[in-house]
């Protein structure tokens, strides 16, 4: 993995701010990743087509920038951690009502105190976990 | 149509910042949540330049009022702290904690056609259509 490097980093965060004030001002819509992609697969007809041409620009961007800039992903978690992982993503960010993108990036800077709390939660308790594994089980 | 190319390069732009900014990498992730490790301060990098956008760009949404393109907001009203939202926040900081990987990153990682970054989001999609269906939309 590369070392830290400040520019890509800012410069990255930019493009997702940018990526939800359009969204915000042009549609008025949350950019929350957790329920665009869970108001899909509730099958909301009325939201259907903006939830999925969001996603297609998410994966597309995704898939075109991985071949151009081919960065490291190294996804260490083994599968069963993986599946339970992934599984407690989907319902904790739907039972909480969002996740780093919709509390983080856009709550956040509406300064709704919902989305601090919740945002403040989950960052404590994934450093929690990632210590319980790395530090005191996984050693 | 135009709410929808506005959606399309909007998801564009956060594809393309998580793909610079590193965050498709889970590793890169796992380190910054590693504060007794090596850390690694590039998540909260990426948090300052989105906000530092964000928080002017939400400013100016609530002063224009109504949306460029819809008849009004979307935008949820202000509440207070729930148990759920708590719990919901708690299970979802287990996960991230364990892969790595949130909802954004795990979408963008598809590209890499990596087995794990596919199974990540099986996981997750069938975690948030089970709660679609206990919630009981």
């Amino acid at each position: 993995m590369t070392p830290f490097d400040p520019i890509p980093a800012l410069a990255g965060g930019v493009l997702i701010g940018l990526g939800a004030v359009i969204l915000a001002l042009f549609n008025g819509r949350v950019a929350g990743i957790s329920g665009i992609l869970g108001g899909l697969l509730d099958g909301e007809r009325a939201n259907l087509a903006w939830r999925a041409a969001f996603i297609a620009g998410l994966v597309g961007a995704g898939f075109l920038g991985l071949k151009l800039v081919s960065p490291d992903v190294m996804i260490a978690a083994d599968w069963p951690i993986l599946i339970i992982g992934g599984l407690l993503v989907g319902i904790g960010t739907r039972l909480g009502s969002g996740c780093t993108s919709g509390h983080g990036v856009c709550g956040m800077a509406r300064g709704s105190i919902r989305s601090i709390a919740a945002t403040a939660v989950y960052i404590s308790v994934a450093v929690a976990t990632v210590f319980v594994t790395r530090h005191l089980i996984g050693g | 149509m135009a709410r929808l190319l506005v959606s399309l390069i909007a998801g564009g732009l956060f594809g393309a910042g998580l793909i610079i900014s590193q965050m498709v990498n889970p590793a890169r992730v796992l380190g910054f949540l590693d504060v007794a490790g090596t850390w690694d301060p590039t998540l909260a990098f990426v948090l300052a330049g989105a906000l530092a956008v964000s928080v002017p760009g939400h400013w100016l949404v609530r002063r224009i009022g109504t949306p460029v393109l819809d008849r009004k907001s979307h935008l949820p009203p202000p509440g207070r702290p729930d148990r759920r939202l708590i719990a919901g926040a708690v299970l979802f900081g287990i996960g991230w904690g364990l892969v790595g990987f949130c909802p954004g990153p795990a979408l963008a990682a598809l590209g890499t056609g990596e087995a794990k970054a596919f199974g990540f989001l099986a996981a997750m999609a069938t975690g948030m259509w089970l709660f679609g269906r206990i919630a009981g939309r």
